[in-house]
């Protein structure tokens, strides 16, 4: 079995991207998606802080401190890009405007509950952002993570023990080792990694999954 | 003759009392109003209430403010980075209150004020922890809470261009809080980096009405590079 490094989860997302989506990235592993959107199609990233039309990271010594992204690197406006306030990219947002959010996640439940803001440790500092109103907000949100956590545990679970982010939101799984859609009648594997059987992904998985059809 | 420019930071911050509820524009260095923040650091007022996204980045602007030991609590989305050692020493020893708002919710909750909303649902948060204890209700087919108002009595905003009667432009995503923040304040205060005469901004693109804006300070614009 070959487990996806970052940058090939990232392409594998990007690929799902159609034509004329705007899409929110979350900080993190979601932003490297940025790199492999397939050349040809427009796509629209918004950032919190107040873009749409977010281009790529600027030539070393061109950066300007008053355009950065949501993870506050410097980055450019597309030609037809846009700027507004914070009230109006949350109406993007939380008005159901955004086709797209790809976020990171600590757990994903089998219900589509979403825990990725705070360990709940009693030392942490909670930090949210924006990633309550992504979940709730956009169209589709699509989690990236690595299936398993370092111990081995699958970060796909029945009940997510960290704090929610948001209640039966997630619509699709993008890990390490498989494309998984959430459904109201459970988790259906859309795709596996090259030389992984169902029943092993079973086996680390931990949850019941369901079989598509045309999965390989 | 409206005549909102002042002479100085000092100047438009010169009336801040102990105990205030201060808006600080930003979202990170971008927009943040540095010279007017160091103008409140030497004013001295104390037991602040701040409102940012962060709660400060390094050991400059809103950062030196919670370093001065000036801050008593602050409303944030996004309070743990890397750089955020300062808040992070202050929120661990216990002597500042920190409460959490989804970015959204805190842009809204802003908004809220300046627009004379009394309250409002929103689905953001529902069934999560940052919803305990409030208010919900079903509406349709969807979950709500109940979140009510920021009001402030000052806001500190950073805007690129204005003219005398307040009206403001902003540059690139600098404009972030800006506008929001100067209408839920009684007392807007804003550094730009150019004054204009009355007409040399186009109204078709001034961003927010002068109406919102109490005090202008321009601040020389560090060198800037090319976008």
């Amino acid at each position: 079995m070959k487990k996806l490094d970052r940058k090939q989860m990232a392409a594998r997302v990007a690929r799902d991207i159609p034509e004329g989506a705007y899409v929110n990235l979350g900080i993190g592993l979601p932003t490297m998606v940025a790199d492999f959107l397939p050349k040809g199609r427009e796509i629209i990233l918004h950032s919190e802080n107040g873009i749409l039309g977010v281009g790529p990271k600027p030539a070393p010594g061109m950066e300007d401190e008053d355009l950065m992204n949501a993870g506050k690197e410097p980055v450019t406006l597309l030609t037809g890009g846009a700027y507004f306030h914070h009230a109006d990219s949350f109406a993007m947002i939380r008005g159901r405007h955004l086709d797209f959010a790809i976020l990171g996640a600590f757990q994903v439940s089998v219900a589509g509950d979403l825990a990725n803001w705070h360990t709940g440790g009693a030392d942490a500092i909670p930090a949210v952002g924006g990633a309550m109103d992504l979940a709730v907000g956009a169209k589709k949100v699509l989690v990236m993570m690595e299936h398993l956590t370092k111990n081995g545990e699958s970060k796909i679970v029945e009940r997510c023990t960290y704090p929610l982010t948001g209640a039966r939101c997630v619509d699709r799984i993008y890990t390490d080792l498989a494309v998984i859609d959430v459904k109201p009648d459970g988790l259906h594997v859309v795709d596996m990694v090259e030389g992984l059987d169902f029943q092993e992904l079973q086996r680390l998985s931990g949850v019941p999954l369901k079989r598509l059809a045309s999965a390989a | 003759m409206i005549n909102k420019f002042v002479a100085s930071p000092e100047a438009a911050l010169a009336d801040v009392p102990d105990g205030a509820t201060v808006m600080i524009h930003g979202f990170g260095n971008a927009g943040m109003p540095s010279a007017l923040i160091n103008a409140l650091i030497a004013q001295g007022a104390r037991e602040l209430t701040i409102v940012n996204n962060n709660a400060g980045n390094a050991d400059t602007g809103l950062a030196a403010l919670i370093a001065a030991k000036r801050v008593r609590k602050i409303l944030c989305s996004f309070p743990r980075q890397a750089d955020s050692w300062h808040f992070d020493k202050a929120y661990r020893a216990g002597e500042i209150e920190l409460e959490l708002v989804p970015q959204g919710t805190l842009a809204e909750r802003i908004r809220a004020a300046g627009a004379g909303i009394g309250a409002f649902f929103t689905p953001t948060a529902y069934g999560t922890k940052l919803a305990e204890g409030k208010e919900t209700r079903r509406i349709g087919e969807r979950d709500y809470v109940l979140e009510y108002p920021i009001h402030a009595d000052y806001a500190l905003i950073k805007a690129d261009r204005a003219d005398r009667w307040g009206n403001l432009t902003y540059r690139m995503s600098a404009r972030n809080f800006g506008p929001i923040m100067a209408a839920a304040a009684k007392i807007s205060v804003v550094q730009v980096s150019e004054t204009v005469e009355l007409g040399e901004l186009d109204p078709e693109h001034v961003v927010t009405p002068g109406i919102f804006v109490k005090r202008v300070v321009r601040v020389a614009a560090p060198v800037r590079k090319a976008a």
